[in-house]
C-alpha cells in the first residue's frame, strides 16, 4: 500500500509491503534528475553524430538508417535503459537514480513506456517547463509523465555499511533520556567518521549545561553513552 | 535486545541474502530466498521499532527492497504476449474506448472534409494553410510520370524514406497521445491540424489534376496511418478526460488507470504506423505499378483494418499487458 500523507513534507517516500513491512526510499529532486537527463542526452548526442557521419560515408541508405536510429534515441533510448538496466538509464546510474514504480516495485514495460511517451508534453513550452513545475507542485517530485504512469524517480545508493563504533569508553548514562533523546545520541556516536571533529564539538557543546562537559571531553562522554545504548557493555 | 547483539546474531542471515541476491535468485526453485526474505523483513521492522541506526536500517531497507522487486516485478510471462496482444488486446482496447476513437475520428475528419471543399473549389484557399513554395513542392510530389511518389526528389531511396516515415510519422503520433495529458488540449489540436493538411493537400491536388497520382499514393499506406493517427488521438482524449471528468475517483487515480488502457491503443498505432511506413517507402511510392492494382490492394488494407478494428478482440479481454 502506498501511503500518501501530504501533510508531512518529506523526501522520504514510504510503502508498506504485502510482507507488512515499511520499505523507504529516497526522493529525487529536480537538481540530480535535471544533472541526469543531461548526460543522457549529452551520451545521445554523440551518438548520433557519430552514427550521422557513418551515415554520410554510407549515402542515402545510410541517411534511413541513421533516422530510424534517431527515431530510436528519441524516444526509446530511456525505456530500453529504464528495462533491462533496472530502471537506470546511463545518466541516472552515473548519479545514482532510479525509476521504479509507486510501491517500489520494478519498472513494467508499460509505466516505462507512458511516462517516457509524455515527456513531449513535460518539454513543453521549451527546456522541460511543465515537468519542473509538476515535479516542484507534486509531493514526491513526479513530472506528468510519471504522474501518469505513477512511478518515482528515488535514490539508489550502494549499500551503506554499517559505520565502525568509535574507539571510546562505554558507560551507562547518569539521566533517563527519551526516545528521541536516545536517538540522537546514537546518530552522533554512529556518524562519528562523517562528522568533522569540530562540528562533533560544536554539536556536543549544546550539552554543555547538562553534562558539564566541553570540547574533546564532551564529545568522549556522548560517544560513550552512544556505545551504551548500542549495546556495548 | 541491544543493535550489537542484533547484529552479530542476524549478520549471517544477511550476508546469505545478499549473496543471494547477487547470485540467481530464483535457480533450481530455491526456497532458500523466500524464508530468507521473510526472516529480513522481519529484521528491518524490529530494527525500526526498536529505533537501532539509521545506517543499519538503511541496510536492510536496501535488502528488503531488492527482494522487493524480484517479487513483484510483473514480467511473469511474456511468451506469444504480443500476438495474443494483436489478436485481442488490441482491438479489445479500441472497443471499450470506442466513445473516444469516434471523438478523435470526428475532431480529425471534420477539418479535413472541411478544408478538401474549400480547396477543391478554391485554389487559393491552401495558401492560407501553407506557404507557397510547400505548396510547390506538394505538387511536384505527385506530378505525373515519375518512377517515385510522394518524395520532393525522386533520387531518394526507399529505405531512407522508409526512416524518415518511422521518425517523422510515429513522432506525431507520439505528440498526439502525450499533447492528450494538457486537458485534451494538445490532442485536439494536433488532430485538427493534421486533419487541416491532409485536407487541404487532398482538396488542392485535386484542382492541379493530379488525382490518380496523390489518391494511388495515399489509398494503401493511408489505411494504417490515418486510422493509426485517429487512434492515437483517442488514446491522448483517453488521458485528457480522465482529468477533466474522473468520476469517482480521484483525478490522479483516474490518470493512472486511463494512461495504463489508453498505452494499449498506443502499442497498436505504433504497429501501425510501421506497416504504414514500410508501405509508404517500398510500395505506395512505386510508379511501375499501376493505379488500378494500388486502388484494389488499398481497398483491401481498407476493410481489413476497419473489420479488425470492429473485431472487439472477442474471447478473453483482460487488461493484463
Amino acid at each position: 500500500m502506498v501511503n500518501n500523507s501530504p501533510q508531512r513534507f518529506d523526501t522520504i517516500h514510504t510503502v508498506e509491503t504485502p510482507e507488512g513491512v515499511d520499505l523507504f526510499a529516497d526522493l529525487a529532486g529536480p537538481i540530480p534528475r535535471a544533472m541526469a537527463y543531461a548526460t543522457d542526452l549529452a551520451i545521445r548526442l554523440a551518438i548520433l553524430a557519430c552514427s550521422g557521419i557513418v551515415a554520410l560515408l554510407v549515402g542515402k541508405t545510410g541517411a534511413g538508417f541513421w533516422l530510424i536510429l534517431s527515431f530510436l534515441l528519441e524516444w526509446w533510448y530511456p525505456v530500453f535503459f529504464e528495462m533491462l538496466r533496472q530502471g537506470q538509464t546511463p545518466g541516472k546510474k552515473i548519479f545514482q537514480l532510479t525509476v521504479v514504480n509507486e510501491d517500489l516495485t520494478a519498472l513494467t514495460w508499460s509505466s516505462s513506456i507512458i511516462r517516457n511517451l509524455l515527456r513531449a508534453v513535460d518539454f513543453l513550452p521549451f527546456m522541460y517547463v511543465f515537468g519542473l513545475l509538476s515535479l516542484i507542485l507534486t509531493s514526491r517530485f513526479q513530472r506528468l509523465g510519471d504522474l501518469a504512469a505513477g512511478t518515482i524517480v528515488i535514490q539508489k545508493n550502494p549499500l551503506a555499511e554499517t559505520g565502525v563504533l568509535p574507539n571510546t569508553s562505554t558507560q551507562p548514562p547518569e539521566w533517563s533520556f527519551a526516545e528521541g533523546e536516545q536517538d540522537a545520541i546514537i546518530e552522533f556516536t554512529a556518524r562519528h567518521q562523517s562528522l568533522s571533529v569540530s562540528r562533533q564539538q560544536e554539536l556536543a557543546d549544546i550539552l554543555t549545561p547538562i553534562t558539564g562537559r566541553e570540547g574533546p571531553e564532551a564529545v568522549n562522554y556522548l560517544r560513550a553513552i552512544g556505545n551504551w545504548f548500542l549495546g556495548a557493555r | 535486545m541491544k543493535q550489537q547483539d542484533f547484529e552479530k546474531k542476524y549478520q549471517g542471515a544477511w550476508l546469505d541474502l545478499e549473496k543471494l541476491l547477487k547470485e540467481a535468485p530464483f535457480k533450481d526453485n530455491n526456497i532458500a530466498l523466500p524464508r530468507l526474505y521473510h526472516q529480513v523483513s522481519h529484521h528491518l521492522a524490529l530494527a525500526k521499532t526498536r529505533r537501532y541506526t539509521f545506517s543499519l536500517v538503511s541496510k536492510l531497507n536496501r535488502l528488503v527492497t531488492e527482494c522487493h522487486h524480484h517479487y513483484y516485478d510483473g514480467s511473469s510471462n511474456y511468451r506469444f504476449q504480443f500476438l495474443r496482444f494483436l489478436f485481442v488486446g488490441f482491438p479489445a482496447a479500441l472497443h471499450r474506448n470506442k466513445t473516444y476513437v469516434l471523438a478523435s475520428l470526428g475532431i480529425f475528419l471534420l477539418p479535413a472534409i472541411i478544408m478538401w471543399g474549400l480547396c477543391f473549389t478554391n485554389p487559393d484557399i491552401i495558401y492560407s494553410l501553407m506557404a507557397a513554395p510547400q505548396v510547390a513542392e506538394f505538387e511536384a510530389m505527385y506530378a505525373p510520370g515519375q518512377d517515385k511518389f510522394g518524395r520532393e526528389r525522386t533520387s531518394e531511396t526507399d529505405i531512407a524514406m522508409f526512416g524518415f516515415y518511422i521518425q517523422h510519422n510515429i513522432g506525431i503520433a507520439f505528440q498526439v497521445f502525450a499533447g492528450g495529458i494538457l486537458a485534451c488540449v494538445g490532442a485536439v489540436f494536433f488532430l485538427v491540424y493534421n486533419g487541416l493538411q491532409l485536407g487541404a493537400v487532398a482538396g488542392h491536388i485535386v484542382q492541379v489534376g493530379y488525382t490518380q497520382t496523390f489518391y494511388s499514393f495515399v489509398v494503401g499506406h493511408g489505411a494504417f496511418e490515418l486510422t493509426a493517427i485517429v487512434y492515437a488521438g483517442a488514446a491522448g482524449l483517453r488521458l485528457g478526460m480522465a482529468l477533466i471528468a474522473p468520476g469517482s475517483y480521484r483525478r490522479l487515480d483516474a490518470l493512472k488507470w486511463a494512461a495504463q488502457d489508453a498505452i494499449l491503443i498506443v502499442y497498436g498505432a505504433i504497429f501501425m504506423l510501421l506497416i504504414a511506413a514500410f508501405l509508404e517507402a517500398f510500395w505506395s511510392s512505386s510508379g511501375s505499378i499501376s493505379p488500378l492494382v494500388k486502388y484494389a490492394v488499398g481497398a483491401f488494407f481498407w476493410i481489413f483494418v476497419i473489420g479488425y478494428s470492429c473485431s472487439r478482440g472477442r474471447g478473453n479481454s483482460s487488461h493484463e499487458y
